[in-house]
C-alpha cells in the first residue's frame, strides 16, 4: 500500500508540477489579458460619454471622442496635459495613471493625482472622472461624465468584478447606471454634495435633495452603499480643480 | 486478477458510444441526476455565455478525467479527493484565464460561475465515480458525454430564455423591431424569462418532457 512517505512526495511533486504550469500560463496570457483590461477601460470610459464601442473600434473611437487628458494633483492644479496622442505639459498620461495606488496615496495623506478626461459628445464639452471603491466582495469601479457646467452628470457607468449576481451586481446594469442622468453633484449655494445612492428610494430624501440621489439596489444595501461611498471620494478630488475653473 | 491478455477492444465499441450517448438522455446530468443546476440557472439568460460555459466545463471534465485516469493507480486512496480537487482547480483556473485572454466580454459575463466550475458536482462525481475505477480512453469518452450532456441542457434553456426573454438569439435581434408596444405593435419580451425561475422552470419542462418519452424514468411510489 501506499507509504506516509509515498503519500508526502506525492502531494509536493503534484502542487510543484500544478504550480508550475499555472504560472506559465499567467505569464504567456498576460499580454492578452492586459490589452483587454486596457480596452475594457476604454469602452467604460466612453460608455459614460453614452458612446457603446466594439472591441475592435474602441481605441480608434477613443482617439477621436477624447480632445485632452489633464492629470490633477491634490490641489486641483493641473500637471500634465495629453492630446492628440502626445504629452504638451507635465510628464505622466492620465490614462496610465493607476487610480487604485493614487486613492492608496490620498488616505495615506500623501499627495496623488488623480486623471480627467476632457471629451465631445452631442456638441458639447464633457469631463469624464474614473470612479474607483471597495464594494462588497471586491473592486467596483466605474465612471461619471459631467456636463460643461462640470455639476450636472451626463452620463454614467459602472462595474464590479465580484458583487453577488442578482443584487450587488445589479449596479453594472445599465438601468442602475441611467438614473445617474441630470443628477447635480453641487448643490444650489455651490456645495459639493456628491450623489447618495438612497435605500428606500430617491422618494424617501427631503425633495430639496432628490437631485443628489438615486434608488439604491434591493439586496444589495451595501454595495449601493460603496457606490455612494466611491462617487463621494473620486469627485471630491476634482472640487477644487472644478471650482477654480468657474 | 486474471493476467489472460484481453482483445483489444474497437475506440468506438459499443460500450464506449454509450459513454457518450447515455449522458445525453437517460443518464443526463441535470434532468435525471439533478447535478450542477446551480449554475444551469446562473448562465443561461443569454446563449453565448451558456455555451461558453458548456465549451468550458467539457474541456475541464475531459481533460481531467483523463488525468486522473492515468494516475489512478498512482493516487493515494487517502487523498485521492484532494488530488482531484487539485486537478479541477488547476483546470478551471486554466480555462477562466484563457477565457479572460480571448474572450474578455463573456468572461465578464460569466463573472464567478467559471470559478465555480470548481463546486460543479457533476466533475468530482465523473472523477471518483468513473475516471478512478477505469482506463483513459473511456473516461475521456465519459467526461465528453457527460459536460454534452450537461451543456446541450444549457443550450436548450438558453435559447428559449434568450429568444422569449430579449427577441434576441446570440444577441442578433431576430423579433422585428416594429412588432413591440413601444413602436405600435403587439409584442412585449417577457422579462419574467430573463430571472433564474424561469430557467428552473424551463429545465422542469424539459425534465417533463423527457420523463414522458422515456417512461422507465419515473420513480414509483
Amino acid at each position: 500500500m501506499f507509504t506516509n512517505r509515498y503519500i508526502f512526495i506525492y502531494s509536493s511533486v503534484m502542487v510543484i508540477i500544478v504550480a508550475a504550469i499555472l504560472s506559465s500560463a499567467a505569464v504567456i496570457l498576460k499580454p492578452y489579458q492586459e490589452r483587454n483590461i486596457a480596452i475594457a477601460k476604454i469602452q467604460g470610459i466612453l460608455m459614460a460619454a453614452e458612446i457603446e464601442a466594439t472591441t475592435e473600434n474602441a481605441e480608434s473611437m477613443f482617439d477621436q471622442v477624447i480632445l485632452e487628458e489633464l492629470v490633477i494633483n491634490q490641489d486641483g492644479k493641473v500637471t500634465g496635459r495629453f492630446s492628440k496622442g502626445q504629452l504638451t505639459d507635465g510628464d505622466d498620461r492620465a490614462f496610465d495613471l493607476n487610480l487604485k495606488s493614487e486613492l492608496y496615496n490620498k488616505r495615506q495623506g500623501k499627495s496623488y493625482k488623480v486623471p480627467l478626461y476632457i471629451a465631445e459628445a452631442e456638441g458639447e464639452k464633457i469631463y469624464i472622472i474614473p470612479l474607483l471603491g471597495k464594494g462588497l466582495w471586491g473592486p467596483i469601479y466605474g465612471n461619471i461624465a459631467l456636463k460643461e457646467d462640470m455639476n450636472t452628470i451626463f452620463g454614467a457607468e459602472f462595474g464590479n468584478d465580484k458583487e453577488t449576481p442578482g443584487l450587488g451586481a445589479e449596479i453594472s446594469e445599465r438601468a442602475f447606471a441611467l438614473q445617474f442622468l441630470n443628477k447635480t453633484i453641487f448643490n444650489d449655494a455651490g456645495k459639493f454634495v456628491s450623489i447618495t445612492v438612497k435605500k428606500g428610494g430617491v422618494g424617501t430624501m427631503p425633495a430639496a435633495d432628490r437631485t443628489h440621489g438615486v434608488d439604491a439596489i434591493s439586496g444589495g444595501t451595501i454595495t449601493s452603499d460603496a457606490v455612494t461611498k466611491m462617487i463621494n471620494n473620486c469627485l471630491s478630488n476634482y472640487v477644487a480643480y472644478f471650482k477654480s475653473q468657474n | 486478477m486474471s493476467s489472460e491478455k484481453k482483445e483489444r477492444e474497437p475506440l468506438f465499441s459499443l460500450k464506449n458510444r454509450k459513454l457518450i450517448t447515455a449522458p445525453l438522455g437517460r443518464d443526463n446530468p441535470i434532468t435525471v441526476q439533478v447535478l450542477g443546476i446551480c449554475s444551469a440557472l446562473a448562465v443561461t439568460a443569454k446563449l453565448e455565455p451558456a455555451f461558453v460555459m458548456a465549451i468550458s466545463v467539457m474541456a475541464v471534465m475531459g481533460i481531467g478525467n483523463v488525468v486522473i485516469a492515468a494516475l489512478r493507480n498512482t493516487i493515494p486512496p487517502r487523498i485521492r479527493i484532494i488530488v482531484q480537487l487539485v486537478v479541477i482547480a488547476a483546470l478551471v483556473i486554466l480555462v477562466d484565464q484563457v477565457l479572460k485572454a480571448f474572450a474578455y466580454d463573456v468572461s465578464k459575463q460569466l463573472s464567478v460561475f467559471v470559478g465555480l466550475i470548481i463546486t460543479n458536482c457533476i466533475i468530482m462525481g465523473r472523477f471518483e465515480a468513473f475516471a478512478m475505477a477505469n482506463k483513459v480512453w473511456p473516461s475521456f469518452l465519459d467526461g465528453i458525454g457527460n459536460a454534452w450532456g450537461y451543456g446541450w441542457i444549457l443550450i436548450v434553456v438558453a435559447f428559449f430564455r434568450e429568444l422569449l426573454g430579449s427577441g434576441t438569439l446570440w444577441g442578433y435581434q431576430l423579433i422585428p423591431n416594429a412588432w413591440y408596444i413601444d413602436n405600435g405593435g403587439f409584442y412585449a419580451n417577457n422579462g419574467m424569462m430573463i430571472l433564474p425561475p424561469m430557467a428552473l422552470i424551463t429545465v422542469g419542462v424539459i425534465i417533463w418532457v423527457q420523463r414522458y418519452r422515456t417512461k422507465e424514468l419515473i420513480e414509483e411510489n
